[in-house]
């Protein structure tokens, strides 16, 4: 009882879920962008269909997809939470305040940032995974063409790719900060990290609309 | 009356010994019947009160701050020190006392001292095992630093935040009790007066700053840990609400005021840039272990430092005293600094300052060593004077900064009324006519943590209370005596406002009363008081609530009280014809030096209200030496 | 210089607030931002108006009692100092200058700029010590200290309360505060003990006294006048997460 009373109700446990939660986010956008890749085989999409259908009708990774669905739910909802909380702990607000003299950018559209992301999830989901899942479509690479010849999808897409290494930028490194890792030994590490999925996974994901628009 | 000090018997190392024996002690289960208060939350304050419910006792600690951590002991940077000997350079117990005696200049009591520096060595202890930050060798074991004139290394230290250190050390052992209700905090109350019953001490009236209610509380004693009066002379290093209006309104109950006169004056502070001036901030005296002392030997010299080749430079301290050199104690320091600038050879745009200049050490230590040892004090003298002490030797100016006077205590730190207990920088009796460095938080510690917690048991083991009750019209008394002066100060509607007032005080203290002091000048600022007291109560302007916050009434009450204070000051020191430690009489002096006059003058001053307006009498309390044998100081 | 000055008054707790313009005169560019109020005071004073309150003491920066919003920073443009250690020089002839209090939830405001800080002592009370009673201690060179963690603790001790952090921090986060006492007692022999209890029992009140949650923008490392380093916020993550398990 004492991890439930002291840890899940305090602010510092809710932000180790918050991190905790996004940093498993964070793994799976290493299998999404490596699985990704294989559209860049030039193959008319047979891998990577092979790969989707893979992905899709696995036992194992079905069940780990639950647990994905769980933990955007869960990463939304502590998020929710903490922001609703904080902001009542600011009863009026200053007349001037200047922010951007002590903060990052990254930093301070965080929630600006997670709103358009979590939009860009769900069309980006009605667009691929619930097509495929729900009204039969066979080849997801079919998809992707069609999706990407369309000039305002691509630019959405590359928008909300820059939102998100907006997002990680903060969010990566934070969490870490968060879990009490942080510190000059590790900070390093850290970094290189931190660096590749805030700027590295993002240029690859936009790589793909990019080439498939081009190569339309 | 005859003041009875109650020094104990015996030989000088087993006073305390057989004192701690001989004090009556209360039963445990009989403490919690007890309550104290103790007004202050510095590190005297913070220590007794904390100590005193650890035993058990009850304790109404209270604050005009609105956390006991803003209290001014915070602001200390030097150190403390201990005979801890871990530099394995020679000190001892005796030596911290014999060191503590001559720098005192022969004018405090040998029991107390000595006392004083036996207890020293657990505060350390004390400290460390609160998670006191000390600064460390490599080894992991304590430092130690030399300090203030002292040819030993005793001084422990936590980077130039010592107070600050040893302060939240005392503090969060204050709010470890108040965690168990063992003690109550108020926060934001201002003591105003003194509750007597039966001839004891048994409570205090206290404003309270938000709201501007007068209340009452009372318990069985009363510990006063309110600090020093430097502020009597408007500018000094002390913050700017320390003030003397607890003590003084204890005086004016009744208590004793001992040695107002000493006053210290610290070498090394910034200097004075401007009329709207409101305090003087303090450089560490631990810069003059690496800075060097000088002035143009030329008057009126309006080169810059750095265009002054060395052959015109008059290193004055290394010039006069060829041993101790930049490392003089305080007073010397500071009385040289005053004449060279009275003769014409100050520097920059007041030309009441002289340099500290760094070059040397950092051509000999190199500018990252420097920067270690003194790093924050360079950042703050930079922060203030917009110049960088790396390449552009500091301006420093003497100003006040300690108060040994203060009320008169016994051994066993009670004053002569009965259950009023004075503690730390409020008290008179441990510095003598002049403080060492490093040896004011060591007072306030060993006072709050190591004596009185045991001398306040025998009182209460000695003494029964009568029930009091709030509604004894000698109470009420003296709670509407409170409220008069509020309301008549109100009622005044004059023109001037209090701050003028003030620096108008300060004025008249500093240039009469400050580091040379004459008969004539003395006579003067009496005179130039009296008159301003006039004034004030007829002319000062009060805006603002009564009922609310308000600044402006706080601070009349305590310059007022400062006036009166400030005329008691000229008066002791005029009494006192002779020289010595922070008592400087022009009249009496011998090749530049101060003269004591041991044969009319080795007793302590205590002084008694005898009603408004009138002369307050003097009583004498004569000390003893029966250990050390008195000697004219000399540094040369 | 002149400067305009608009300054929050608040008669008390539960009076409605407001900016008031203030034009000065004669500032001296040496002049503390402290002493630059206590002149405009002055001149309040003899206008028979009532003067504007805020806290202050020492005005070296150690006692951290000042502190308010100057132009939307707290303790003003500037680094590592508190407000009494802003100089007028930081300032231009014809500025125009706002002054607001600290404002969260867990800071009243008591009058003007005056506000209520004791949610820290309370803070601090649960369990910001080591329970070391007076007497009964070893010597102090006992228990050695690797002078790499007595440094590191000293830094985090250096903490003055002047809830600055808590202002500038977009949540009105105490963390930094909060994580400054868990490092200085906690990087030390005497402090690790308790070290448990105490991370538990400081989080459980700094939530308690109505102070967000920490979402590491870093705001209050960037105005902290002693420069606490955010770094002590990973350990009390650590620490705490260390207690839970």
């Amino acid at each position: 009882m004492k991890i439930v009373n002291s840890f899940l109700t305090s602010s510092v446990g809710k932000k180790i879920l918050m991190s905790l939660t996004g940093l498993f986010l964070c793994s799976f956008l290493i299998i999404h962008v490596s699985g990704n890749l294989l559209l860049f085989k030039n193959d008319n999409g047979v891998s990577f269909d092979l790969y989707s259908h893979f992905m899709s009708t696995n036992l194992i990774i079905r069940t780990i997809e639950i647990g994905l669905f769980a933990f955007i739910l869960l990463h939304i909802y502590v998020g929710l939470l903490l922001t609703f909380t904080n902001r009542k702990l600011r009863p009026k607000n200053y007349k001037k305040y200047k922010l951007s003299e002590t903060t990052t950018f990254e930093s301070r559209i965080m929630r600006l940032s997670a709103v358009l992301v979590l939009i860009f999830l769900i069309i980006h989901l009605r667009t691929f995974w619930f097509e495929a899942r729900f009204l039969g479509a066979t080849s997801q690479y079919k998809l992707i063409l069609t999706s990407f010849s369309n000039l305002y999808y691509t630019g959405f897409y590359i928008f909300s790719m820059l939102l998100l290494a907006m997002h990680l930028k903060h969010g990566f490194q934070s969490a870490f900060q968060t879990l009490g890792i942080k510190n000059s030994n590790y900070n390093t590490i850290i970094n290189i990290f931190s660096f590749i999925f805030w700027f590295i996974i993002p240029i690859l994901f936009a790589s793909m609309p990019i080439y498939i628009f081009l190569n339309k | 009356m005859i003041l009875d000090s109650k020094i104990p018997a015996g030989p000088l190392e087993k006073k305390w010994t057989s004192h701690r024996f001989n004090l009556k002690l209360v039963n445990p289960a009989n403490r919690r019947k007890y309550k104290i208060i103790v007004v202050g939350t510095g590190l005297a304050g913070s220590s007794a009160a904390a100590s005193f419910a650890e035993l058990g006792y009850n304790v109404l600690s209270f604050s005009y701050h609105e956390s006991p951590r803003r209290a001014h002991s915070i602001a200390a940077q030097g150190g403390i020190n201990a005979p801890k000997n871990y530099a394995n350079d020679g000190d001892s117990v005796w030596r911290l006392f014999y060191d503590t005696i001559k720098g005192g200049d022969y004018r405090a009591r040998e029991a107390n001292v000595y006392r004083l520096a036996e207890v020293s060595g657990s505060i350390i202890d004390q400290c460390v095992a609160q998670g006191v930050p000390f600064a460390r060798d490599y080894a992991g074991y304590l430092d130690n630093r030399s300090f203030g004139g002292a040819q030993v290394s005793r001084t422990f230290y936590a980077r130039g935040q010592t107070g600050q250190q040893l302060l939240l050390g005392a503090y969060q052992a204050l709010l470890r009790q108040v965690n168990e209700k063992k003690i109550t905090f108020f926060p934001r109350r201002e003591m105003l007066d003194l509750i007597l019953h039966d001839g004891k001490a048994r409570g205090i009236v206290v404003r309270n700053l938000v709201n501007g209610k007068i209340e009452t509380y009372t318990a069985d004693a009363v510990v006063l840990a309110t600090g020093g009066y430097g502020n009597v002379f408007y500018l000094s290093t002390n913050a700017n609400a320390s003030n003397a209006t607890a003590i003084w309104r204890a005086h004016k109950r009744g208590a004793f005021f001992a040695n107002p006169c000493y006053t210290q004056i610290h070498p090394t502070c910034i200097p004075v840039s401007g009329d709207y001036q409101s305090k003087l901030t303090l450089m560490s005296e631990s810069l003059r272990n690496d800075g060097r002392i000088w002035v143009p030997k030329k008057k009126n010299d309006l080169r810059k430092p750095n265009e002054i080749p060395e052959n015109e430079r008059d290193y004055y301290l290394e010039r006069l005293y060829p041993s101790f050199g930049n490392l003089v104690p305080r007073d010397i320091a500071s009385r040289r600094a005053k004449e060279i600038c009275d003769n014409g050879f100050g520097v920059g745009e007041t030309k009441m300052a002289v340099y500290l200049d760094f070059v040397d050490s950092i051509k000999r230590l190199g500018k990252e060593t420097i920067k270690q040892k003194y790093g924050n004090l360079f950042d703050m003298y930079k922060q203030i004077t917009a110049e960088d002490p790396y390449n552009v030797p500091m301006r420093i100016y003497p100003a006040v900064h300690y108060t040994m006077g203060g009320l008169w205590v016994d051994y066993n730190l009670m004053s002569n009324l009965p259950g009023l207990f004075v503690i730390g920088e409020a008290n008179f009796s441990d510095h003598g006519a002049n403080r060492l460095g490093a040896s004011a938080l060591m007072q306030g510690l060993a006072d709050g943590y190591f004596i009185l917690p045991y001398t306040i048991g025998n009182y209460l083991a000695s003494e029964k209370f009568g029930k009091i009750n709030l509604t004894d019209s000698s109470i009420k008394s003296v709670k509407n005596n409170v409220e008069e002066i509020i309301s008549k100060l109100f009622n005044i509607k004059g023109k001037t406002s209090v701050n003028e007032f003030h620096k108008k005080l300060g004025k008249i203290m500093w240039n009469n009363v400050g580091m040379g002091r004459s008969k004539k000048s003395l006579n003067e600022a009496i005179n130039q008081i009296k008159k301003l007291k006039k004034e004030f109560w007829s002319d000062v302007k009060i805006v603002g609530e009564k009922e609310n916050v308000n600044a402006v009434i706080e601070k009349a009450q305590r310059v007022a009280d400062f006036i009166e204070l400030g005329e008691l000051l000229a008066t002791d020191a005029l009494n006192r014809q002779e020289s010595c430690g922070g008592h400087f009489r022009e009249e009496f002096q011998f090749d530049g030096e101060a003269m004591r006059n041991d044969k009319k003058f080795t007793y302590v001053s205590a002084w008694e209200f005898k009603g408004e307006n009138k002369k307050e009498k003097l009583h004498k309390e004569k000390l003893e030496f029966e250990n050390v044998s008195l000697t004219q100081r000399s540094y040369k | 210089m002149k400067l305009n000055l608009k300054v929050w008054r608040q008669q008390n707790n539960s009076a409605k607030g407001k900016f008031v313009n203030y034009k000065i005169d004669d500032v001296s560019e040496h002049m503390s931002f402290l002493e630059m109020l206590d002149v405009l005071n002055e001149e309040l004073i003899k206008k028979s108006e009532d003067t504007i309150a805020f806290d202050h003491d020492c005005r070296e920066g150690i006692c951290g009692s000042c502190g308010f919003m100057i132009n939307g920073r707290a303790h003003g443009p500037g680094s590592g100092i508190a407000t009494c250690q802003l100089h007028m020089r930081s300032f231009k002839d014809g500025d125009t200058i706002i002054i607001e209090p600290f404002r969260a939830e867990g800071f009243p405001v008591i009058k003007d700029l005056m506000i209520d800080r004791s949610a820290f002592d309370r803070i601090l009370q649960v369990g910001g010590y080591i329970s070391a009673k007076t007497g009964g201690i070893p010597d102090g060179n006992a228990i050695p200290i690797k002078k790499e963690d007595s440094d590191l603790s000293m830094d985090a001790a250096a903490c003055i309360g002047c809830g600055a952090c808590v202002a500038a921090c977009p949540n009105s986060s105490a963390m930094l505060f909060v994580s400054a006492k868990i490092s200085h007692l906690g990087l030390l022999p005497q402090g690790k003990i308790e070290n448990d209890e105490r991370v538990i029992k400081l989080v459980a009140q700094m939530d308690e006294e109505k102070f967000g949650s920490c979402s590491n923008t870093y705001a209050c490392e960037a105005e902290c006048p002693k420069e606490i380093s955010v770094t002590n916020i990973a350990r009390l993550n650590k620490y705490f997460i260390k207690a839970n398990l």
